[in-house]
């Protein structure tokens, strides 16, 4: 939550500053992103590759724990379908690949606005930070009613960290590694799926 | 895009390389948040300097909101079924 806040925080100050127009001009006609993305994305990598939780559960796969994440993909896709067709301010490619940040708001958002506008990138920030909070706050209900594997779900990438806690909290430490599994996952697939899709 | 993912797994594989290296990936950390705090910041100059998002924020935030309520009640309803399906009868 305090990572959310921060996030959001530098989010905030980069609309002032551009509202406020106190950046020096050379600033706002050269777009640096591009760069910073392509630095961000290889840090990423190193992380991703250097993480011995992912190198751990390679060990630890098997059909059904392949079924978690899987499941994720495929209800996340069948719901902003839905939504694709209740609506028509957001296309069906736009919001597969809104849904594709499955809670992983800082990457899909960058990696968003810079394939596609800026307008969708704002949307994937706020809906994938909506994702973590509707976790945090629903995890008590959703284990209730959903069966053990709803939090998980419903936590998406973030199962294997932010939400973590609360997830194994009601749904008992036996399902942790399940969890963690799904969410190393979805972390590792967000570049790709948004990159497939857009 | 092609470029993105192959500087990810360029970095992939580098840190697969260097996964004992914990002092080299105590740095890497840092910095992968710095990047993401900059590039968060410069979406937010985006924002800021186009008047189409500023004038329809509250729309955008409605939406949002109301596209994560479908992406997470579709994950839901498919993981109860495959909780019922395969992991359910496991349990002791």
């Amino acid at each position: 939550m305090k990572g959310s806040l921060i996030i959001l925080l530098f989010f905030v100050l980069g609309i002032f500053a551009g509202i406020y127009q106190m950046l020096p001009d050379h600033f706002l006609e050269n777009d640096y992103s591009m760069y910073a993305l392509y630095f961000l994305m290889f840090l990423v990598g190193i992380g991703i590759g250097s993480n011995k939780k992912s190198l751990d559960l390679i060990k630890s796969v098997n059909f059904k724990i392949l079924l978690v994440p899987l499941s994720v993909i495929v209800g996340t896709y069948i719901g902003v379908s839905v939504f694709a067709l209740v609506q028509d301010n957001l296309t069906w490619i736009d919001s597969l690949a809104i849904g594709s940040g499955f809670g992983y708001y800082s990457l899909s958002s960058v990696l968003i606005s810079e394939v596609s506008t800026d307008v969708l990138g704002v949307i994937a920030l706020l809906s994938n930070i909506t994702r973590e909070i509707i976790t945090l706050l629903l995890t008590p209900v959703f284990a209730r009613y959903f069966g053990k594997l709803a939090p998980i779900s419903s936590g998406g990438a973030t199962a294997m960290d932010t939400t973590l806690p609360i997830i194994t909290k009601y749904i008992g430490s036996d399902y942790a590694v399940i969890s963690v599994f799904s969410g190393v996952v979805l972390t590792i697939l967000v570049p790709f799926l948004i990159a497939l899709i857009l | 895009m092609i470029t993105v993912l192959a500087i990810m797994t360029a970095g992939i594989f580098l840190g697969w390389l260097l996964h004992h290296k914990k002092q080299f990936l105590k740095i890497v950390s840092h910095t992968t948040n710095w990047a993401i705090y900059a590039l968060l910041f410069l979406l937010g100059v985006s924002v800021g300097t186009n008047e189409k998002i500023l004038n329809n924020f509250d729309k955008i935030g409605v939406q949002s909101i109301v596209i994560t309520l479908f992406a997470v009640a579709g994950s839901i309803l498919v993981s109860w079924l495959t909780y019922i399906l395969f992991f359910k009868n496991n349990e002791g």
